[in-house]
């Protein structure tokens, strides 16, 4: 186990550096950084002070060693636009991502999983053929497109709920929070069922599928055979098997979440860090971009690792030779 | 004969299906319209000197102010909807057939190579499988866009392919690694067979069934990622029809009540990859020998 985790986390290792090693190509040869920080007009003289202070006249590697060890400091240079640190800027954008991102995982997991398991018990009744038709609407319809029929049917012509921004927020140290006021929840809602409503279908239909392949196990007629509660068969025993492959893959595609948070927070101008990235790539911030992508890398890979040693926590049948 | 008999068992339950019917049904019009889009559209929505300004923002025929051709009504340039419509749905097909094409083959040619030859091999494919997995198509296929910028439909397709072809990859080397242990393999390989006439005449054809659905779903997706893409505006370029790009022009629109510069190409868009979808769930239901079908 413990020679298990080392190689796991070795691994997310080298993966980061691979990352690092992209973001450093992107920053040092998508567009020339000494033009845009010496501005255009610059002399030739001023362009090469700018290139002897960013370090660009060393070798290659010594660039990037440099450029690694600045990052492993959470330091990534200032944001072109607007002069400030890049990571700074994207932190502070952090909550409001943060807040979003957990309570659409939160609404997909238990709605999907508890759809999913009432669906499989009867698969064949009126309601739950209604529900699998809901769920593969859930699955056809591109999170963009959900956004915005929901713009359009709650904000424009029912008119009962914000189309755009995160309203009032409350700053808690420095983490601002829009759940403490009735402002701020009413501004999340359609944002976190956008991006909920896709998870929850694929997360509904995997666990139908998981229970019913379940359901016709031995083990469960023999608890059937044995007079235990429908409750106790369906989530102590075969409810409980579903749930390890379910649950790794919803923390395996932590990288769709956050891809689908992008789009999200565009559609509804949350100020979150996808919607800053998107900006940032339209007026070719790199030092931002580089930023989020080796943010986001961490976050995945750290997702992913604790996701692989939760599983063989709960998996006894799992073992890490 | 034993082989006939499946093949007509298969048949049967697909004639006996009808959302599996329908599905496929709809995606045979959505390609049929798309391969005859220059005959059946009033206009050509991208060529600059069939389009008028003066046409711009009409709204569906069956409204005040809709005029003669322009059945759907038109955009802010004056393009015909329902055309633009047609002939989007020609970019998303060709995008996501593409895709598929490419990521198939290169994610069947390593799974294949990761299942049957083990040992280093299957550990680098697998770890590299692993986190195009975990950085996911979408994000993968977005941030390089987002950094190249959007230049034109190859290299929209390239960027989806980059990370698409992982699930094509794990899946056969799943189907693989139980076909290898059969005894037709090993069969097979006492009569001395290559690697080449083992891989391609008698696993490849056995372990492959699986890697249908896998494409089933992939065209949907990716149809749903182009659209994504273009809507965010780093898919295909702008001189290209896009159901993506349609909706994203439209969302200008919504305060104002023009919905059906939305709801029109939104319904396209669903409807094509429902169609889609209702088929790969009945392919799914089929090749998985552990769900007993009633219907």
């Amino acid at each position: 186990m413990f020679t298990y985790i080392l190689r796991r986390l070795l691994q997310g290792v080298i993966v980061l550096l691979v990352a690092s090693m992209i973001c450093f190509v992107i920053f040092r040869f998508m567009g020339d950084p000494v033009v845009t920080l010496a501005g255009r007009y610059a002399t030739f003289q001023e362009m090469e002070e700018v290139r002897q202070n960013l370090g660009l006249d060393k070798p290659i590697y010594i660039q990037y060693v440099k450029f690694l060890w600045n990052a492993a400091h959470g330091n990534f240079g200032k944001s072109y636009v607007t002069r400030i640190p890049a990571l700074g800027l994207i932190l502070e954008r952090f909550p409001a991502t943060f807040e979003l991102v957990t309570l659409a995982v939160f609404m997909a997991f238990c709605v999907g999983v508890g759809l999913g398991v009432l669906v499989s018990i009867k698969p064949y009744a009126l309601r739950n053929r209604f529900i699998m038709a809901g769920s593969l609407g859930g699955i056809s319809i591109p999170t963009f497109l959900m956004g915005i029929l929901l713009i359009m049917v709650f904000a424009v012509y029912l008119g009962i709920l914000p189309p755009f921004g995160r309203g009032k927020t409350i700053a808690i140290g420095p983490w601002r929070t829009g759940l403490l006021t009735v402002d701020g929840i009413k501004h999340l809602v359609l944002p976190a069922l956008t991006l909920a409503m896709y998870q929850l279908a694929v997360l509904l239909r995997l666990t139908r599928a998981g229970m019913r392949e379940v359901l016709t196990e031995e083990y469960i007629k023999t608890a059937w055979a044995k007079g235990l509660s429908p409750f106790k068969v369906i989530f102590k025993h075969a409810l409980r098997n579903v749930l390890i492959p379910v649950i790794t893959i919803t923390g395996l595609q932590f990288g769709e979440l956050i891809a689908f948070s992008i789009v999200t927070e565009t559609i509804f101008q949350w100020p979150g860090m996808g919607n800053l990235l998107l900006t940032s790539m339209y007026e070719n911030d790199q030092p931002v971009i580089v930023t989020y992508i080796m943010l986001a890398s961490l976050i995945i890979i750290t997702v992913n690792i604790i996701v692989d040693i939760l599983y063989g926590l709960i998996n006894p049948k799992i073992r890490y030779e | 004969m034993s082989d006939r008999r499946i093949k007509s068992k298969f048949l049967y339950s697909y004639l006996h299906d009808p959302s599996a019917i329908a599905g496929s049904i709809i995606l045979c019009i959505f390609i049929l319209a798309a391969v005859l889009a220059p005959w059946i559209t009033p206009q050509d929505p991208y060529d600059l000197e069939k389009l008028t300004l003066d046409n711009f923002l009409t709204p569906p025929i069956w409204k005040e102010g809709g005029t003669a051709p322009f059945i759907l009504g038109t955009d802010d340039q004056g393009r015909d909807i329902l055309s633009t419509i047609i002939y989007g749905c020609r970019t998303s097909l060709i995008v996501s057939f593409s895709v598929v094409l490419i990521v198939g083959t290169f994610g069947i040619l390593m799974g294949l190579l990761a299942g049957y030859y083990g040992k280093w091999i299957d550990v680098v494919i697998m770890r590299l499988a692993d986190t195009g997995y975990s950085f996911s198509t979408t994000l993968m296929a977005f941030l390089f866009l987002g950094i190249i910028g959007r230049a034109s439909v190859f290299i929209v397709i390239i960027a989806i392919s980059i990370a698409g072809w992982v699930r094509y990859a794990r899946t056969m080397r799943g189907s693989v690694l139980e076909v290898k242990e059969e005894a037709y393999i090993m069969a097979a390989k006492a009569t001395g067979a290559s690697d080449f006439r083992l891989l391609s005449r008698h696993i490849l054809p056995n372990a492959i069934p699986p890697i249908f659905v896998v494409v089933a779903v992939d065209l949907a997706v990716v149809i749903m990622l182009e659209a994504t893409l273009s809507f965010l505006g780093v898919g295909v370029p702008l001189t290209r029809p896009s159901l993506g790009m349609m909706i994203s022009i439209g969302k200008n629109y919504i305060y104002v009540g023009m919905w059906w510069m939305i709801v029109f190409p939104g319904a396209a868009l669903i409807l094509l990859v429902v169609g889609i979808n209702l088929f790969a769930d009945w392919l799914r239901e089929e090749l998985n020998p552990k769900i007993e079908r009633k219907t």
